[in-house]
C-alpha cells in the first residue's frame, strides 16, 4: 500500500490521469444518482433496483451490438426501453408502495434488483460483457486516454442538460416539481400525481438505462455488478443532501476519483470495499451532524 | 387454551418434527438442517426487525463473521490456517477425532463470541442510523465485510479455505450438524421469547413505537438497541459455525456472506410469517423453504427469479404476514386487547 503511495508521488503524471479517467467516469455516476435523487426527492421512494437498471441499460447496449447496431445509437433505445420498463413497474409494484413506509419500498425494489439480476443472469449468462464502441486512444502530453470515456462524459452532459431543461421548462417538469414540494396540495390544483409519480419513476429507469449504456462502453457490465451501482448512487446522494443538484454533481466526480485512486492505492480487490466503506463514512457524518441538531433542541 | 400452553404444545409440534422427520425420512436430513438455519436466521431478524424496528439488510454480516471465526479457530489449534487454503493448493490435512470435535465446539463458541464482540463494536455507531438509513449502512456493511474477506489472503481470500473433515461416515456427519442446527434454533427461540416477556422486551417494543419519547421516557435507548443487535450476532455467529462446518468449504461471496440469498431470505420470511410475533418468523419461515425447494424443482433454472416475485408480491400485497393477519382479525385469540374506542366498529357503537 505504501509502495503504492509512493509510486503516485514520484509519477505525477500518473496520478494526473488517475485523476482524469476518475472524473471521466464520475460523470456517470452523476446521471444515476441524479435519477435517483428525483425518485426519492419526489416520492420518496428509496429505489434500491437503480443499479440493476444500469445494468440493465448495459445489456440493452450489449444486445444492439449483437444485432450490428453501434452503441452510441443504442442510448435511445435504451432511454425508450427502460421508459416504458419503469411504468410498468410503477404500475406493478412501487405504485402500492408509495404511500407506505419507506423500508416497504426499499425491500420491495430490492426484491426488484433480485429479479432483474436473476432474469439477466438466466438471458445472458453470468460473464462479464462489454459493448464494444471501437474508438481508440489519444494523448494530452504524456498522458494516454481512450477517447471513449471524453465521448461517455460528453454524452452524460447531454443527456443531463435535457433533463435539467425539461424539469425547468416542460409542463410535466413543472407537475413533477410542484408534487415534489407539496403532493395533497398538487392534487387539489389538479395535478394527477399518480401519473406524475409514474412519470418520475418511468424517467429515473430511462435515465438509468442510458447510464447503462455509457458503462457498457466504458466499462464492462455483469448480472450482479447492479448492487454496487445502487450503493454508489445512495453514496452520492446521502452526501449530497436532497434536492441539491450541484451537490449531486460534485459528490458523483468525488466519488470517481477516490475510486479510482483507493483502487490503485489498496489494490483493485478493495476498490469495491473502497466504495462501501465511504457509504459507512457517509452515513456516519449525517449521524454525527444529526446528533448536533440535537443537542441544539436540548 | 391460554397462551402458555399454546406456545408449550407449538414448541411439542417443533421438537417432534425435528426429532421424527429425520428419522422416518433420512434422505431429508441436510434439507431439513437448511430448514433450522432459516428457522434461527428468521427468528434472530425479527428481535431488531420485528419487534425493535430497525430493518437490518446485513444481519447476515455476523453469519459469515461467525464462520470465518470458527474455521480459523478449528484449524489454528492444530495447523497454520493459511496452509489450509484453496490458494495454498488445498491440502485436505486429517484431524485426529480428539482435535475435530475440541476444535468444532470452541469454533462454534468462538464464532458466537466474535459475532457479538464486532455486534457490540459496530453497533453504537450503525444504529444511530434511523429508517432506511440503517438498512442501506446494515447492507453496506454486509457488502463491506464480504468484499474485505475476500481480500484478505490468510483466510484464503476469494478462493476460500477448507474445513476440517469430519471423522466418521458422511451421513452421520449431516446428523450432527442437523442436531446441532436443531438444537440452536429452538434454544435461539426459546431464549428470545423470554426476553420478550422481560422488561427488555418492552423497552424495544417502546423503541419501534417511538424512539424519542421512549428516550424522553428515561429508557437508555443506545444500550438497549445495542443488545437487541448483539443477542441476535451471537446466535447467527454460532449458527454460521455450524454451516461452515457442514458445507466443508467456505468462500465469502456464496457461502458466508450470501447478502442477496439468506440475507435478503431471513427478512422476506419474517414478514411472510408476520413480523413482530413471537411464532410468525418460524412459520414464514417453514413456509418459505418449502416454497423454495418446491421452486427449485419444478422451475429449475428460474427458481431466483420466482423467489424474487414471491418476495415482492409478499412485501407489496401482504405486508403484515400471515400472523400479522390473523392478529388483526382475530386480536383476542393472541391476547392482544384492543380498545374498542380506537376501532371503527368501537366508535359507532360508542356514537350510539
Amino acid at each position: 500500500m505504501l509502495d503504492n503511495i509512493s509510486i503516485l508521488l514520484q509519477a505525477p503524471i500518473f496520478a494526473v490521469d488517475l485523476l482524469v479517467q476518475g472524473l471521466l467516469i464520475g460523470g456517470i455516476f452523476v446521471l444515476a444518482a441524479y435519477g435517483l435523487a428525483l425518485v426519492w426527492g419526489v416520492m420518496n421512494v428509496k429505489n434500491l433496483a437503480q443499479g440493476d437498471m444500469v445494468i440493465l441499460g448495459g445489456y440493452v447496449a450489449y444486445q444492439c451490438t449483437l444485432w450490428g447496431i453501434h452503441p452510441i445509437l443504442a442510448l435511445p433505445i435504451a432511454f425508450v426501453v427502460l421508459f416504458v420498463l419503469g411504468w410498468g413497474v410503477y404500475a406493478t409494484i412501487i405504485r402500492r408502495v408509495v404511500d407506505r413506509d419507506m423500508f416497504t419500498s426499499l425491500l420491495a425494489t430490492f426484491g426488484l434488483s433480485l429479479l432483474i439480476q436473476q432474469a439477466l443472469n438466466l438471458r445472458f449468462g453470468p460473464e462479464v460483457k462489454i459493448a464494444e464502441a471501437g474508438f481508440g486512444t489519444f494523448d494530452i502530453g504524456d498522458l494516454s486516454i481512450p477517447a471513449i470515456r471524453f465521448v461517455g462524459l460528453g454524452l452524460a452532459a447531454i443527456l443531463a442538460i435535457c433533463i435539467v431543461l425539461f424539469m425547468r421548462n416542460s409542463r410535466m417538469g413543472q407537475a413533477i416539481r410542484a408534487t415534489s414540494q407539496d403532493p395533497r396540495a398538487a392534487r387539489v390544483l389538479g395535478i394527477n400525481t399518480d401519473q406524475v409519480y409514474a412519470f418520475t419513476y418511468a424517467l429515473n429507469a430511462a435515465i438509468c438505462g442510458a447510464a447503462g449504456v455509457l458503462v457498457a462502453m466504458i466499462w464492462n457490465i455483469q448480472p450482479f455488478y447492479g448492487l454496487v451501482h445502487s450503493i454508489r448512487a445512495f453514496i452520492i446522494v446521502t452526501a449530497a443532501g436532497l434536492g441539491n443538484l450541484p451537490g449531486v454533481i460534485v459528490a458523483g466526480f468525488g466519488l470517481g476519483v477516490w475510486e479510482n485512486y483507493s483502487g490503485f492505492i489498496f489494490g483493485a480487490e478493495f476498490a469495491v470495499a473502497a466504495v462501501v466503506g465511504l457509504l459507512v463514512v457517509v452515513l456516519m457524518v449525517r449521524l454525527f451532524q444529526m446528533y448536533r441538531l440535537r443537542q441544539v433542541v436540548r | 387454551m391460554s397462551a402458555q400452553k399454546l406456545d408449550l404444545s407449538l414448541y411439542g409440534v417443533l421438537v417432534a418434527a425435528g426429532i421424527l422427520v429425520p428419522l422416518l425420512a433420512p434422505a431429508f436430513t441436510s434439507q431439513m438442517a437448511i430448514l433450522w438455519l432459516m428457522v434461527l436466521m428468521a427468528v434472530t431478524w425479527d428481535m431488531t426487525g420485528g419487534q425493535m424496528g430497525y430493518n437490518s439488510l446485513g444481519n447476515i454480516a455476523f453469519f459469515g463473521i461467525g464462520m470465518y471465526a470458527s474455521a480459523v479457530v478449528q484449524i489454528g489449534i492444530v495447523y497454520d490456517v493459511a496452509e489450509y487454503t484453496a490458494a495454498f493448493g488445498a491440502i485436505k490435512v486429517d484431524f485426529t477425532v480428539e482435535q475435530y470435535w475440541t476444535g468444532l465446539l470452541l469454533g462454534i463458541g468462538f464464532g458466537g463470541v466474535v459475532a457479538t464482540v464486532f455486534a457490540l463494536i459496530i453497533g453504537p455507531f450503525m444504529l444511530g442510523l434511523r429508517g432506511p438509513y440503517f438498512a442501506i449502512g446494515t447492507l453496506g456493511l454486509a457488502v463491506a465485510v464480504a468484499e474485505l474477506v475476500s481480500g484478505w489472503s490468510y483466510v484464503g481470500g476469494g478462493s476460500g479455505i477448507s474445513m476440517p473433515v469430519f471423522p466418521g461416515e458422511a451421513a452421520s456427519g449431516s446428523q450432527v450438524f442437523y442436531v446441532l442446527l436443531f438444537v440452536l434454533a429452538i434454544l435461539a427461540h426459546v431464549v428470545i421469547r423470554a426476553i420478550y416477556k422481560t422488561r427488555f422486551g418492552l423497552a424495544i417494543n417502546a423503541i419501534r413505537d417511538d424512539e424519542d419519547k421512549a428516550e424522553a421516557m428515561g429508557i437508555h435507548t443506545t444500550r438497549y438497541k445495542v443488545t437487541a443487535w448483539m443477542v441476535p450476532a451471537f446466535f447467527m455467529g454460532m449458527a454460521g459455525a455450524v454451516f461452515g462446518n457442514m458445507s466443508g468449504f467456505i468462500e465469502p461471496l456464496e457461502v458466508a456472506f450470501p447478502t442477496a440469498t439468506f440475507g435478503i431470505f431471513m427478512v422476506a420470511m419474517a414478514l411472510l410469517g408476520g413480523k413482530g410475533t413471537v411464532w410468525g418468523p418460524v412459520l414464514g419461515a417453514i413456509l418459505f423453504h418449502i416454497v423454495k425447494e418446491v421452486t427449485w424443482t419444478h422451475l429449475l433454472g428460474w427458481q431466483w427469479v420466482a423467489l424474487g416475485a414471491i418476495i415482492i408480491i409478499n412485501i407489496v400485497y401482504f405486508q403484515q404476514g400471515i400472523l400479522g393477519w390473523a392478529q388483526d382479525r382475530w386480536p383476542s385469540l393472541f391476547g392482544v386487547t384492543v380498545d374498542e374506542k380506537t376501532t371503527r366498529t368501537g366508535q359507532a357503537e360508542a356514537a350510539k
